[in-house]
């Protein structure tokens, strides 16, 4: 994957996939901001902001399933795939995020 | 609260001067027939004034038989709290009584000495308990002796709960056997005192039912513990200054602490007759809810009397209050009251009473269908007149009940098949017709929901059944219309209904109970989360599920679990407390709250070395240092070298202790020492809910163990007492007597027996608080000191397999069980957030 495919947007290498184990998130830094990249037990990933819309909780820290991941502190959960609360709480918008040959992260960064 | 709320008059404005209103009573058909004028406008005709005699906003009576069984708080159940009041404009008098009303000049003239002039008066002063003529009742003085109760106000409530936390106090007697009174006796029994109940009747709850669904019901209500004496009349309250016994008529004696009186109820209407307003059985009133022969009065809710009925229920409430609203305001002047049919439901957990209309066939040609499964508790009783339902009584099954309420009220035509009244043949038309139901249609009686407020919840994104009765708090009362609410909420929801979690399922994702998801992991030998997801979970892979099965494998399987850390709350993955802020808190063991000069040597230096923004003893006896990131975790580990204290798990967290007998003066039992010795033996246990425990050296109980989940006193003659049950957090409950004990070893195995019963039976996240009192301390007590159904040892060795498979879960410090488990979350945040001092 090379930088600003699909989306347009600007990618990121975030490193190697085995930072993250299975079922859990991990945050990263990017531009600035932050990014909670989950690694769901299918394999699959995902990505969202990593700071709950709620009172900033850190979404990398919660629960997960293959459809939303549960904030630690006060347990709204979030669609995964769509950034939708499903507890009335805010809502996120997702990053897309992909492995690349040497299986590391790639995070695209819309523009 | 006690305080007047003076909101000064809104003076007449350029809207054109406003008329009047007062509403003598404050309670539930007073402060509801105020929200329907104000519904109508109201607030523009009427500057309004309200004075009620109890010093509070209004608040739903009816719970409060779920607040003396501590199922509610006292703070959930108002309904308008006294800043409604301010914001509709409203005048309130909380605390004030009105004494007399001047009709002709039209004043009402209150206890405060105020003198309130009005155009329109509505009088909503409800009830009180009737207090029977018995000898003994009131002291000297003329008040109500002590430890003799009503059960009729918050106040009454709140200090029956007290006087029944009271530790001395143990045995009520609860005088009659109506739905009041069974309320009350099931309330009382929740917090571990025994009750009789004495009915004169002859059986239970007899304006209710005939003598065959009362000998059934007397089964059921015998069966939580409650004595129960039908036939029998109280004569007199014994005792001087306070109650010690009654005696009945027969002479018996009933010794006891407490008694309560819940014979029915009278209409409070002594304003009325002192103010020359007519009064028979009640205040007299039209089918406009209008005093008879009175232009300006008004009367609503339980004072009055409509075409020789007098009410005791709120749904007769709630349709007078529609009426009085669209008279008062004009609205709708044709509108007329006609009477109101009433359905009754005992609200006692475990005991499904309902009934309706008549007890039994009064005509030749009424027919009368019965079925009587005394062993079950199940008795159903329907009585038909000219097709239609009249009349019915339904213990122990109350699968039915909506629809047949819903047939009495609607007069709806009946299946020719009688039995499908009473079971479940396929579907009966009679389920389908929620469509059909009007907009203002009300669906729950007790918090006077409509079925348009139910379908507004829903527009509104509460698409679960709990989400919408949570939003309008319909079914929150007696419970009878949950099923027609689950209808309303599917209908609205177009089929596309969140489905609840079963509430006996023991993880949402799983349709299995503690019990049967515990023999399906067994049998299938699953020893995973995933691997449990995947065999058992219909839907797969559930976060909100995760943390429970990962309790209850650890718990099952100890050291043979496959622990998938994934699968773990973050507290879990890390070991420390989380806090609002992203850093974390902790706290090591300090056993029993004794710690030595080396600890706090040491706590200090780690405490300055990493620059902890908050250092705090908690209320379990030990050091909490607040603020840690997540980072620095394992270096504050191994700076400070401790165990882990588990502040943070769904497990056993610490045992409290008071100095005991090596120092205190009045100590008689070495409390410090065992609870040390607890500390060590059950140290990190998973449980369903957390678990902390205390020992006190002697009755004076410095460490609170009357409010643990397993609290130990040391009494006299160097024996110990173990409760089981305590809590004193958002609930208060005082824990019930387990054991007495002469041996700090047997505290001990009893200790663990009791706390692996808990770990095996407990729904998830229930405390002990709840458990005890839903499998009774009695059947507790026959497991766990009398073994009856030969489990003892088996908890003892599952109890032992999970101590010796203790780890300090500190010691991941070295070596992270995953990548990055200790990286942090929030890298960008300015920490700390929470206030350093
Ligand atoms: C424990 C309990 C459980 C119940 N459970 C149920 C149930 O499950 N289902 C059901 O349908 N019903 C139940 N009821 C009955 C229900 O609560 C009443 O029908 C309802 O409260 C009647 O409303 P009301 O406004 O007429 O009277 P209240 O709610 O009693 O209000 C009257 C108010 O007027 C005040 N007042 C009286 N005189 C004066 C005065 N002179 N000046 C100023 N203020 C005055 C009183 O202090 C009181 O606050 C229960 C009642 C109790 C006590
Ligand atoms: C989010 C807020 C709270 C957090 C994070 C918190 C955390 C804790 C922790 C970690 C402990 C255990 C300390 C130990 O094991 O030594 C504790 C104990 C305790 N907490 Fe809290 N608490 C909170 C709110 C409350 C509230 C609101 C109350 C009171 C209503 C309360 C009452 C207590 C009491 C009485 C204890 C002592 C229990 C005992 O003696 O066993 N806490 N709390
Ligand atoms: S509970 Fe009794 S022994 Fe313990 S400190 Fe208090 S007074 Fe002393
Ligand atoms: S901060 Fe995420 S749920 Fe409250």
């Amino acid at each position: 994957m090379s930088a600003g495919t699909a989306t347009g947007g600007k990618a990121h290498v975030l490193g190697p996939v085995e930072q993250i184990p299975p079922g859990e998130g991990r945050a990263f830094a990017v531009d600035g901001g932050q990014v909670a990249v989950f690694r769901l037990r299918d394999g699959s990933l995902r990505a969202l902001p990593a700071v709950c819309p709620h009172k900033g909780g850190p979404l990398a820290d919660g629960t997960i399933d293959l459809n939303v991941v549960v904030c630690p502190l006060h347990q709204h959960a979030f669609d995964l795939a769509t950034g939708c609360s499903t507890t009335g709480a805010g809502n996120l918008r997702p990053y897309e995020v992909l492995l690349d040959g040497q299986q590391n992260l790639v995070l695209q960064m819309p523009v | 609260m006690t305080s007047l709320l003076e909101t000064p008059r809104t003076q007449p404005s350029a809207r054109g001067p406003r008329r009047r209103l007062v509403v003598i009573g404050n309670g539930m058909a007073g402060a509801r027939a105020v929200e329907e004028i104000l519904a109508r406008g109201g607030a523009a005709q009427f500057t309004i004034t309200m004075f009620g005699d109890e010093p509070y906003g209004n608040y739903n009576r009816i719970m409060l038989s779920h607040v003396l069984s501590g199922e509610e708080s006292d703070a959930d159940i108002f309904l308008n709290s006294l800043s409604w009041y301010r914001d509709n404009g409203i005048t309130l008098h909380a605390g004030v009584r009105v004494d007399r009303i001047d009709r002709f000049t039209k004043h009402v003239f209150s206890s405060d000495g105020r003198v309130t002039p009005y155009d329109t008066l509505i009088i909503a002063t409800g009830s009180r308990s009737h207090m029977p003529p018995m000898d003994g009742l009131y002291t000297p003085g003329g008040q109500v002796k002590q430890g003799v109760f009503g059960f009729r106000t918050i106040d009454d409530t709140r200090k029956m709960v007290a006087y029944a936390q009271h530790e001395h106090h143990r045995r009520a007697v609860v005088i009659g056997g109506g739905l009041l009174g069974l309320e009350a006796a099931y309330g009382l029994r929740s917090h571990g005192i025994d009750v009789d109940v004495v009915h004169s009747a002859g059986h239970l709850m007899s304006a209710q039912m005939g003598p065959d669904g009362g000998a059934v019901l007397r089964r059921s209500v015998e069966a939580l513990g409650i004595g129960v004496l039908t036939g029998s009349r109280t004569t007199a309250v014994l005792g001087s200054d306070r109650a010690t016994g009654v005696s009945l008529r027969d002479g018996t004696v009933i010794p006891c602490d407490m008694v309560v009186v819940a014979a029915g109820i009278r209409p409070n209407v002594d304003l009325a007759v002192l103010s020359g307003l007519p009064v028979e059985r009640a205040i007299v009133v039209d089918d406009r809810l209008r005093v008879q022969d009175e232009d300006d009065i008004y009367a609503v809710g339980e004072c009055v009397q409509h075409r020789g009925e007098v009410y005791g229920l709120v749904a007769p409430l709630w349709e007078q209050a529609v009426v009085l609203a669209n008279q008062v305001t004009g609205t709708d002047t044709s509108a007329l009251y006609l009477g109101s049919r009433t359905a009754t439901k005992l609200k006692v957990a475990g005991v499904e009473v309902a009934s309706m209309g008549l007890h039994g066939p009064e005509l030749d040609t009424d027919e009368h269908i019965v079925f009587s499964e005394p062993s079950r508790g199940v008795f159903k009783s329907i009585v038909v007149r000219d097709n239609k339902m009249v009349g019915a009584t339904l213990l122990g099954d109350s699968r039915k009940v909506a629809y047949l309420t819903r047939a009495y009220d609607h007069g709806l035509p009946l299946p020719e098949e009688r039995i499908g009244l009473m079971f479940d043949l396929g579907t009966p038309d009679g389920d389908t017709g929620v469509a059909d139901l009007s907009d203002d249609a009300q669906v729950c009686n007790c918090n006077g929901v409509s079925k348009k407020a139910l379908v507004n919840a829903v527009q509104g994104g509460c698409t679960t059944v709990a989400g919408a009765m949570e939003a309008t708090r319909a079914g929150k009362g007696c419970g009878s219309c949950k099923l027609l609410v689950r209808q309303v909420v599917e209908w609205a929801a177009d089929g596309d209904v969140a489905e609840d979690p079963a509430t006996a399922y023991y993880v949402p994702a799983i349709p299995l109970d503690k019990a049967e998801l515990m023999a399906e992991i067994r049998k299938r030998g699953l020893r995973s989360v995933s691997a449990v997801f995947h065999a058992l979970a219909p839907g797969g892979e559930d976060a909100k599920s995760k943390m429970g099965l990962a309790s209850l494998l650890k718990m099952m399987l100890a050291d043979q679990y496959i622990d998938e850390r994934d699968a773990r709350f973050i507290n879990d993955r890390v070991h420390a407390n989380i806090q609002r802020d992203g850093t974390f808190s902790v706290v090591p063991q300090m056993k029993g709250g004794v710690t030595s000069v080396q600890q706090l040597r040491r706590i200090a230096d780690v405490a300055e070395k990493h620059n902890v923004p908050l250092i705090k003893l908690t209320g379990g006896q030990r050091i909490d240092l607040l603020g840690i990131r997540k980072e620095d975790l394992p270096q504050v580990w191994a700076d400070l070298d401790m165990p882990s204290g588990y502040a943070y798990g769904k497990s056993f967290r610490t045992v409290k202790t008071c100095v005991g007998k090596d120092f205190c003066r009045y100590g008689t039992g070495d409390s410090t020492k065992l609870g040390i010795e607890i500390e060590s033996r059950f140290q990190g246990i998973e449980a369903p809910a957390k678990l902390k425990l205390a020992v006190s050296g002697c009755p004076r109980n410095c460490a609170e163990s009357l409010v643990k989940d397993v609290g130990v006193v040391a009494v006299e003659g160097g024996r110990w007492e173990i409760y089981v049950g305590g809590a004193a957090g958002a609930h208060i409950r005082k824990g019930d007597l387990l054991a007495t004990v002469d041996d700090p070893e047997e505290v001990k195995v009893l200790t663990g027996r009791f706390m692996q019963y808990y770990r095996a039976r407990a729904n998830w996240l229930e405390r002990t608080y709840a458990f005890v009192p839903r499998v009774g301390i009695e059947h507790l007590r026959d497991v766990i000191v009398n073994d009856s159904e030969g489990i003892a040892a088996q908890l003892d060795a599952a109890m032992q397999e999970s101590v010796d498979s203790y780890e300090d879960p500190w010691e991941e410090r070295t070596d992270p069980m995953t990548p990055g488990q200790f990286r942090t979350s929030l890298p960008l945040t300015v920490l700390p957030q929470v206030p350093v001092r």
